[in-house]
């Protein structure tokens, strides 16, 4: 579904990205970096080395709209979705929602924002408690927060239950009486039961089976809708996001590489992670899947220990040139690209460049890491 | 409760999807079979494990209604039976119909004291028990779900304890506090709670890291509330499982305390105590040792193999049970 078929169908919150890019934002990231200690093993030594998960991200979501966060696996997605509910404490950065900055609330200050950021989490099989019943799952939000007696608790929760295609008969089930698809749809009765603004969904449906994730999608797709939602949706499947959102913002290494409406992001691709990421979407026609450019990344993400210098990306990028090594690029307008669609890269993709036969002009020696003894940059196999 | 399969079938088709909550009388019919259960379910399969909690609840009553014993024999359990239940040459009496598990050393009836002494095992096993059960589950959720300095404190305390020899420190608090009923489940009860905490701690270690912990919080629960309400549940099973366990060790423990001499002062009836008093007399009143001896032993092997069924009831992989 497009952006435009979200907007046809009635009462529907202002979907179309122009429309949705003249609001104010609901949620504003500015900097926002996330780093973990490692773990050290030795008793006596301790470890000062951080695992940079999440690096100066800077985004904004508008109200309504969804917005796609894809990424390779590990590339921080689920960490920045943490981060933005809160879960974990920022290490750097500011996140204002509606306003207001929570990024420094302590878990008291949080809880009245608890009921406008919930999330739907990937597993369907971990995220729910397996020794409680679906209906005391689903009533949680209303325990927790104190609303409503009891008795109005069970009607309301059957009420959710049913909003999302459940048998409200079977309130008193437990979660592993349910299929994979039934728990996300519990995961989501529950997300949604203090009618939040924002819901953030980390990868929702790469647990499920394809016709499932369908059905998935489109309830998210209603309910957004019938309750003017506004999602991040996390995903490593493009169809997927491209489907769902309305914009997309493309992960790399901690960092966002390329933001753009999810039509240009797949017409106008810039940033060369992008087109690769894209490159690797399967295509129905099989003379289509033939014909089109395939790019391979050589090499495994690099360690987020110890990120690269300059653009993270140069140690895999087809089209890398001595300048990467050395600057960051920063979010930008590239071309004649509109101000939503922003890429961080020094030589962008032109509309028509085939990638394919690109080739990174650094020796492999000006391929900079921090250095760590024994770590193989892996870009030999470069063809 | 659960439903045959065809009712099922029929109450799900019976649902009425246009959107009408359905009144509570419907709602009945569609049960979960949840996790307890299920293994209530397996257990009831499981035959020794049946056996054994019938012996168990036949003992349970025999405490309850000992003084039944007396009221049957017309012995109370200190009646020394000087004239009638000892021999001409002072020595206890056999099995009669009089004495029906014969008399002791002097002259009691072995029969109702064993009753008596039940009363003496059964209460300080399961009180002992549920108090190490308290302190374990409590110090093994904080120490688990805090982690950090939390956790090193009480991890270090849970070693303390398992290293205290525990006969040797429990003789020198008897013998400083006297023998008694309360200082008994005390001093067992505290030795015990350690390997509880950790069982709880490990499972805890592993389950605060799981997606609905943190959906929990995401939510805005409070701690307590993710302790006791999200976690809590799922380690039951193994403690519920261990504690079966404990309680004929504590029995075991007290009986050894009061082969000591250092349970419960006489003339209370108890199984340790008529043992130890009965082990004199083995070569010439073999009932005087054999009968509370078998009486502990049929306790504790029923607990024993009560617990092991718990077990495996509750071990997912024993789905074999179930048809």
């Amino acid at each position: 579904m497009s952006a435009s078929d979200v907007s046809d169908s009635p009462g529907s919150e202002p979907s179309n990205p122009e429309d949705v890019l003249r609001d104010e934002p609901l949620v504003r990231l500015e900097g926002v970096s996330k780093a973990f200690p490692v773990q050290s093993s030795s008793l006596f030594k301790r470890s000062h080395d951080y695992v940079h998960a999440v690096d100066d991200v800077s985004l904004e979501v508008y109200p309504g709209e969804t917005l796609g966060l894809v990424g390779e696996t590990g590339c921080g997605k689920s960490t920045l979705a943490r981060c933005i509910a809160r879960l974990y404490d920022l290490t750097a950065g500011s996140i204002t929602f509606d306003g207001k900055d929570i990024s420094s609330l302590s878990r008291r200050g949080m809880r009245p924002l608890r009921r406008e950021i919930q999330m739907i989490f990937q597993d369907p099989y971990g995220s729910l408690n397996p020794r409680r019943r679906v209906g005391s799952i689903i009533g949680d939000p209303f325990v927790i927060h104190g609303i409503d007696s009891r008795a109005d608790r069970k009607k309301k929760v059957q009420e959710l239950m049913e909003l999302v295609g459940l048998n409200p008969e079977h309130y008193n089930r437990f979660p592993a009486e349910f299929s994979g698809g039934q728990r996300q749809r519990i995961g989501t009765a529950r997300a949604l039961a203090l009618r939040p603004r924002m819901v953030i969904c980390d990868e929702p449906v790469s647990a499920l089976d394809v016709s499932i994730q369908a059905q998935i999608i489109n309830m998210l797709k209603d309910l957004q809708n019938d309750f003017g939602l506004t999602y991040i949706f996390i995903s490593h499947d493009l169809s997927v996001v491209r489907h769902v959102s309305n914009r997309i913002a493309v992960m790399y290494l901690g960092r966002i590489v390329e933001v753009a409406p999810s039509d240009q992001i797949f017409e106008k691709t810039r940033h060369p992670y992008t087109r690769a990421l894209l490159s690797a979407l399967p295509v129905a026609d099989p003379d289509t899947a033939d014909r089109r450019e395939r790019i391979v990344l050589v090499g495994d993400i690099p360690s987020p220990t110890n990120p690269p210098s300059g653009c993270r990306f140069h140690t895999r990028c087809p089209k890398a040139r001595a300048d990467c090594v050395k600057i960051d690029p920063v979010l930008a307008q590239v071309f004649d690209d509109g101000a939503e669609h922003l890429t961080a890269c020094l030589h962008p993709l032109a509309l028509d460049e085939d990638m394919s036969l690109a080739r990174p002009q650094i020796e492999d020696s000006e391929i900079l890491m921090a250095p760590t003894p024994g770590q193989d940059t892996n870009t030999e196999g470069t063809p | 409760m659960s439903v045959d399969p065809s009712g099922l079938a029929e109450a799900v088709e019976a649902v009425d999807y246009t959107g009408v909550v359905p009144d509570a009388e419907a709602d009945k019919a569609i049960e979960g079979r949840g996790p307890w259960l299920l293994a209530w379910q397996r257990l009831r399969r499981d035959r020794v494990a049946m056996i054994s909690l019938v012996i168990i609840v036949l003992i349970v009553l025999m405490a309850i209604f000992a003084p039944l014993a007396t009221w049957i024999t017309g012995h109370p359990p200190n009646e020394q039976y000087r004239q009638i239940g000892l021999t001409p040459d002072g020595l206890p009496k056999g099995p009669t119909s009089q004495f029906w598990l014969g008399t002791d050393d002097l002259g009691r009836d072995i029969f109702v004291r064993i009753a008596y002494g039940a009363r003496v095992s059964l209460l300080v096993g399961v009180v002992a028990t549920g108090i190490a059960v308290a302190i374990g589950v409590v110090v093994g959720l904080a120490a688990g779900f805090f982690g950090g300095i939390v956790d090193t404190v009480l991890a270090r305390l849970v070693d303390v304890i398992l290293c205290v020899p525990f006969l040797l420190v429990a003789i020198a608090l008897v013998s400083i506090t006297g023998p008694g009923l309360s200082i008994t489940i005390l001093v067992i009860g505290f030795f015990s709670w350690a390997s509880v905490a950790r069982i709880v701690r490990g499972q805890v270690l592993s389950l605060r890291e799981r997606e609905f912990v943190e959906a929990a919080r995401s939510l805005g629960a409070s701690d307590r509330r993710i302790m006791f309400v999200d976690i809590l549940p799922n380690v039951l099973a193994p403690v519920i499982v261990y504690s079966t366990l404990l309680i004929p060790v504590v029995i075991v423990v007290e009986a050894t305390l009061s082969y000591l001499g250092l349970g419960l002062p006489p003339p209370t009836a108890d199984w340790g105590g008529m043992i130890s008093d009965g082990q004199a007399y083995y070569t010439t009143s073999w009932w005087f040792l054999i009968f509370p001896g078998a009486a502990l032993l049929i306790t504790t092997l029923a607990f024993n193999l009560f617990g092991d069924g718990v077990r495996d009831a509750f071990d997912p992989r024993s789905d074999q049970l179930l048809k």
